[in-house]
């Protein structure tokens, strides 16, 4: 089986400097996969590139066609969706028009099947659905940004830092939303400096060092190598030092 | 004063007022959209205006031609675009858009040019024709700049504005046009006396505020073109082409101007260069709205109107003076109360 997304020997710089370095990563159907590692690894510079953002040397496939020549929002139509760090809402519209504008290129009468969906995800979004998205907190945010990308259908849907600022509760039920989606069929590329979360829940993982990928693996490999446990999981194991 | 006058220059101040705020409101748009600032406003105002005065007066006027020519160049634009993948369907859709149309207009713009016809014809070809241009100017010249800075696409907008002044001279001459009203009865009230133009101003002036704004809240198109307003990534992620936006905020700005002017060329004579002024002062109204508040531009509009009626009154010499005036007090207070504005960067 070819995989969902594939990326092979990427290259993205900004201006002369090269912020990701030969990187090649597969996603397959079903699969969450997590790239962790630190502070301006290159990690959101890579998800930015693959959706179409920034400029990228190298080949990305998805669903088996060549992405290079197309936009973002052809890519948001062939089913690749990115929520960005940022999230970048609709900050003076409400709830319900954020959603609905993230179908815009799906039928009515499905978009509207799907904002049932997204409400049952997100029962906060529901009872806020009035009321502006400038106004939620840092976690409805969040939750409206995913809810948002979910709308277009997305079979990958890529998540960059969801966990960023949240309080430990919300991040809890975000990473069981993202384990959820793998359920109903959506595919996740999940970028998170909270490896320990983000390993517990990933299928395949990547650790990605100073916009190369240091170490790759089942995510249950990865977070049993030693290093990986020292730099990024926060616990020393005896004999190992950090590096 | 008596109060005749007085409620003759309010009634002349809200009329003018009427459509500096449709001009204004059609700036704010296509600003908050495309980032934009859009000095030919005033250029569809005359093209609207004196292309409608022309076909009343059984003359052929030259934007038609002008609307075919510019079809041509951006399907030429638009194939040049597609070469590298060939969608017939879009292609298609472009020919259709950019060539069928404007030639089916041209011919029929042809057929009643030499036989005065009704009003409402004349009005709707007006209308089209602008429409059509403002599309393709779209296409031609801001389309491949949408990526460039606001300064740049403001040199690109004086210099369509100069290009399209050059040809309003070529199509209509030097001499000033007025055009026949679109309702000609009238009646007074009191001492004030309605002309049915007026009245049309203020009917057509509400009709439209309020379909825009029915257009911005109800509609999907509507939320799409806010939401590139608001956040152009999250708009683009959303899938929401930044491509469509732009040809919708150009597509209602062109009518809006030529729309304003044929409202405007029975009451006043119009010269090719005439829009320019009439562009800016919709454009103080957007300044004072900040060029992102829709009903502090339509207030603001109003009170530039009335300015206006007050001061040709009392100091017509100085009349255009004090309009432009009122803008230093404005960005005076405004530079005070907001933070220093960044550029965008994207």
């Amino acid at each position: 089986m070819s995989a969902l997304l594939s990326v092979t020997d990427a290259h993205v710089a900004y201006g002369k400097v090269e912020a990701v370095r030969s990187v090649s990563l597969e996603v397959g159907t079903n699969e969450i996969v997590t790239i962790v590692g630190a502070n301006g690894a290159g990690k959101t510079t890579l998800l930015s590139a693959i959706m179409g953002i920034l400029p990228l040397k190298g080949r990305v496939t998805f669903a088996g066609e060549d992405l290079a020549r197309l936009d973002i929002e052809d890519r948001v139509a062939m089913g690749l969706g990115l929520v960005p760090e940022h999230r970048e809402l609709f900050v003076t519209m409400n709830v319900e028009d954020n959603l609905e504008l993230g179908a815009f290129r799906i039928e009515r009468s499905r978009a509207r099947a799907s904002i049932e969906r997204v409400y049952a995800l997100f029962p906060r979004l529901k009872e806020r659905r009035k009321q502006l998205a400038g106004t939620l907190s840092g976690g409805e945010q969040q939750m409206l940004a995913m809810g948002r990308a979910l709308m277009g259908e997305p079979k990958l849907l890529m998540l960059d830092e969801p966990s960023l600022g949240l309080a430990p509760i919300i991040v809890a039920d975000i990473f069981r939303i993202v384990a959820e989606l793998r359920a109903s069929g959506v595919s996740v590329l999940l970028v998170e400096q909270n490896a320990q979360a983000a390993l517990k829940i990933a299928d395949h993982a990547y650790v990605m060092e100073l916009g190369e990928f240091a170490l790759s693996g089942r995510a249950a490999e990865v977070a049993a190598n030693e290093r990986v446990a020292a730099s990024y999981l926060g616990f020393q194991h005896e004999g190992t030092s950090a590096l | 004063m008596n109060t005749t006058i007085l409620l003759f220059l309010v009634q002349d101040g809200i009329t003018n007022g009427a459509i500096y705020a449709l001009l204004g409101l059609a700036l704010v748009l296509v600003f908050a959209v495309t980032r934009v600032i859009l000095i030919p406003q005033g250029e569809f105002v005359t093209y609207g205006a004196l292309t409608y005065a022309s076909l009343a007066s059984g003359q052929m006027p030259g934007t038609a031609k002008l609307a075919l020519a510019m079809g041509i160049v951006a399907f030429a634009f638009d194939l040049v675009a597609a070469r590298k993948a060939l969608h017939g369907r879009l292609i298609a859709r472009s020919f259709l858009t950019n060539i069928v149309l404007p030639g089916i207009v041209l011919a029929v713009t042809l057929y009643f040019a030499g036989q005065k016809p009704p009003v409402a014809v004349s009005m709707a070809l007006s209308l089209v024709i602008v429409a059509l241009i403002g599309l393709s100017l779209y296409r031609i010249v801001f389309q491949p700049l949408a990526h460039t800075s606001v300064l740049v696409l403001l040199i690109a907008s004086v210099g369509v504005h100069l290009a399209l002044q050059g040809l309003g001279l070529l199509f209509f001459g030097a001499e000033g046009q007025r055009g026949p009203a679109v309702l000609s009865t009238a009646f007074t009230a009191g001492s004030l006396r309605f002309t049915g133009q007026s009245i049309t101003v203020y009917g057509i002036t509400i009709a439209f505020i309020v379909g825009l704004w029915l257009f911005f809240g109800l509609t999907l198109y509507g939320k799409a073109l806010r939401a590139t307003a608001v956040n152009r990534l999250g708009a683009r992620l959303a899938g929401i082409r930044t491509t469509l936006s732009g040809q919708i905020a150009f597509l209602l700005a062109s009518v809006i101007g030529a729309l304003s002017g044929i409202l405007i060329v029975p009451i006043t004579t119009l010269y090719y260069d005439s829009g320019f002024l009439i562009g800016l002062k919709g454009f103080v109204a957007a300044i004072i709205g900040g060029l992102v508040s829709y009903p502090l531009t339509a207030a603001a509009a109003l009170v530039v109107g009335l300015v206006e009626a007050f001061s040709s009154f009392y100091a017509s010499n100085y009349k255009e003076v004090i309009v432009f005036m009122l803008l230093i007090p404005v960005l005076l207070l405004r530079s005070f109360a907001a933070p220093a504005v960044e550029e965008e960067k994207d």
